[in-house]
């Protein structure tokens, strides 16, 4: 409880320097994260932070120290260098985007692997730190890089709303951008610089390995949650910011463990309980409104059964027989448990009363029925009269939208093919 | 001495990976192979933790089964959760790889055996520690690459037996459906032999730069070959000379042996892209002079 205080309160000065310097990193990439997924590119973050390692160790020896300058600016170099080679590679040969990602990533590595240890077997002074970028320390982070990332972030932002517009019409649909004359490879420009910048700034905190996951995670999380692109980037950064600030202080709570290890696994559970808890798209809720299609399905056919049983007696207007559930089962083959559960749902709904076992339509069972036998024939005719359809193809299409057609459509079928009442033809 | 094994062990630390990568690059998996070598991570750190020792039987069950765990929910995410392709690689490698490199921060505290520099690039440098050596003298070579040549048994068994489903696999899944094959079984048995070339390579070249061996050599290979049979070659070729260059490189300059592998590696692939795109255009030049003094002459 005492390093929780401890930590709220910025008792350490370091601690204050970490959660902003969190908040910056993580809504930078949170946000260009966001477009990266839209536009199917996620893994080319994979690449750009890999690539980082040997930029900086570059800087670092053209510096001959640990310059932030000379170390940021070899960062952004053989960052955007990764970028252009894997759109080159897949340009130019017939390698594939994803084994493209994997040869630049796994080669700028080695690359920088070897630079590092290149540093580290030559003597330099001061090079204790470079460690830290390939596993991340939020602890390291000071007040210069601190001014940096914020000026990072405001960047990030600024260019956002400056071109917003751009930004999606090339993101969800880049040949439409270039028909109505955007300039698309300055904007496509724009935004890899923007990535590349997000992941330098976000390096110092989370790992070259561990960094692609700032930008993949926080927008495939929050695109559970929402269908609208501002929303979903407001999302994405409460997300990511939320993690980095309790992944910062877990790392400060055990001193010596790392950063990013605990940010990704935050953001990961955060993924977690979206996936299966999200209203709109999450696992659980799909599989409840599967649960109640189904359902309404079964019973609306029950339905459309026993009006079909009278039919075929020609008592269609009366609909006032009492029948077993193997008298349905003759008109339609139903699976007998799951007729019998949806029997018994539709007399709690009160559209059918029961008689010793047999079965019968009250006055809404009756009305529904025809609702239901309607509408598959409505829709059976106007496949037949307006499109080229035979009779032999109708039946199924209305099979399955009878179950969702609206009182609207039903209105603009009857009004379309002047019908009224239920038509006799069935297909 | 100890060059001489290093270069043999990392030869078919390359032979294994690049045979499993030709396949996983006509799957368009590369990025597969990428986060299963990350993923192995935790289960080799919780194997090496109950087990104490690096190369037990234990230990490659556990980290192999974790690799084929990254492979299903990579699946999962992707098919049931709907999530691109792309981000459920991207999630999946680095919650595994959080959660080993979280394991390892707060078990492994001052091991020596297990520490984040050996899951970047391995030590190959030390293999020689770790010998096998009979009736106290009679030395047979480091125990890194006695684990390497029966991973090398268990590959190329399983791809020769298996030639066929694996093709079929990786150049026409619907058609292999069609057929009545199990691509399911077939997709599962690469993903395991991946998972297994990654965890035995860990020891000698470290996690992530195993990658490196895994989609480069085949995919230089591709852009040289047209049949499947070619580009296998190509790629233990392509391998083994970028092991061999590699470390002289490596020695010359006293820097990281399997970094350096790798980035020769990548400097093969780029110079051979590079060729190809000069020999095409020159190829294409000369095509259109010839049709030009066709078409001259004919006008003549």
């Amino acid at each position: 409880m005492q390093t929780f205080i401890d930590f709220i309160s910025f008792k350490d000065p370091n601690v204050f320097y970490v959660v902003i310097g969190m908040i910056c990193i993580n809504s930078s990439s949170a946000l260009i994260g966001s477009f990266a997924y839209l536009r199917k590119r996620s893994l080319i973050g994979d690449a750009v932070a890999h690539s980082l390692l040997p930029g900086i160790c570059l800087g670092f020896i053209m510096a001959g120290e640990k310059n932030m300058i000379y170390l940021f600016f070899g960062a952004f170099f053989t960052g955007w260098l990764s970028t252009y080679l894997v759109d080159y590679i897949v340009n130019k040969s017939k390698i594939k985007q994803d084994a493209a990602i994997g040869i630049v990533l796994s080669s700028f590595f080695a690359l920088g692997i070897v630079l590092l240890t290149f540093i580290q077997n030559g003597g330099y002074s001061d090079q204790g730190g470079l460690n830290h970028f390939l596993f991340g320390q939020a602890a390291a982070i000071n007040k210069d890089e601190l001014i940096l990332f914020a000026v990072i972030l405001a960047v990030i932002v600024g260019s956002i709303i400056l071109f917003y517009r751009s930004f999606i019409i090339v993101s969800f649909n880049s040949d439409y951008a270039k028909s109505i004359g955007l300039p698309v490879r300055s904007i496509e420009f724009l935004m890899t610089s923007l990535t590349v910048l997000a992941i330098a700034a976000g390096i110092q905190a989370l790992g070259v390995v561990l960094m692609s996951a700032l930008i993949v995670t926080p927008a495939a999380a929050a695109r559970f949650w929402s269908h609208k692109l501002k929303r979903m980037l407001f999302i994405a950064v409460v997300f990511s910011v939320f993690s980095g600030l309790l992944g910062a202080y877990i790392s400060y709570a055990n001193s010596n463990t790392p950063t990013g290890p605990w940010v990704v696994m935050i953001l990961s559970i955060i993924t977690l309980i979206s996936f299966v808890g999200s209203t709109k798209r999450g696992i659980l809720a799909r599989y409840l409104k599967a649960r109640k299609n189904k359902s309404k399905i079964l019973l609306e056919n029950i339905l459309k059964a026993i009006y079909h049983y009278h039919e075929r007696q020609n008592l269609e207007n009366d609909l006032n027989l009492v029948l077993a559930s193997a008298e349905i089962l003759k008109v339609r083959r139903f699976d007998t448990t799951e007729l019998q559960k949806g029997l018994n749902q539709l007399i709690r709904r009160g559209f059918i009363g029961r008689e010793n076992n047999n079965y019968f339509l009250t006055e809404e069972g009756m009305t529904e029925s025809k609702r239901i036998v309607r509408l598959h024939r409505l829709w059976e005719q106007y496949l037949l009269k307006r499109t080229s359809m035979d009779i032999f193809h109708v039946h199924s299409g209305a099979e399955a939208i009878e179950h969702i057609l609206s009182p609207e459509i039903e209105k603009e079928l009857e009004k379309e093919l002047g019908i009224v009442g239920i038509p006799k033809e069935d297909f | 001495m100890s060059d001489f094994w290093i270069i043999l062990t990392a030869s078919i630390v390359a032979i294994n990976a690049g045979l499993l990568g030709c396949f996983l690059l006509l799957r368009k998996m590369a990025m597969v192979g990428d986060a299963i070598s990350h993923a192995v991570l935790p289960g080799i750190v919780v194997a090496y933790y109950f087990s104490g020792d690096k190369t037990s039987g234990l230990l490659l069950l556990g980290a192999t089964l974790t690799g084929v765990l990254a492979a299903f929910l990579i699946d999962f995410l992707s098919r049931k959760a709907k999530i691109q392709g792309d981000a459920s690689i991207g999630i999946t490698y680095t919650l595994l790889f959080a959660v080993g490199m979280i394991m390892i921060s707060s078990w492994m505290q001052g091991n020596v055996d297990i520490d984040m520099e050996c899951v970047l690039y391995g030590d190959i440098a030390t293999i020689h520690m770790d010998k096998i050596i009979v009736d106290d003298n009679l030395y047979l070579g480091p125990r890194a690459f006695y684990v390497e040549i029966i991973a090398f048994a268990i590959i190329g068994l399983s791809l020769f037996f298996g030639f066929k489903g694996f093709k079929l696999l990786a150049f026409n899944i619907d058609y292999a459906r069609s057929l009545g094959i199990n691509t399911g079984k077939w997709h599962y048995a690469l993903m395991t032999l991946v998972s297994l070339t990654t965890v035995v390579a860990f020891e000698v070249v470290g996690a992530v730069l195993v990658v490196g061996f895994l989609i480069i050599p085949p995919a230089t290979a591709q852009l040289v070959s047209t049949k499947l049979r070619e580009m296998l070659l190509f790629t233990c070729l392509f391998g083994i000379s970028a092991v061999i260059s590699g470390y002289y490189l490596a020695v010359w300059l006293n820097v990281s042996i399997t970094g350096s592998m790798v980035m020769v590696s990548g400097i093969i692939f780029f110079a051979v892209l590079i060729f190809q795109r000069i020999r095409n255009s020159s190829k294409q030049k000369i095509e259109f002079t010839e049709e030009l003094t066709q078409y001259d002459q004919a006008n003549k």
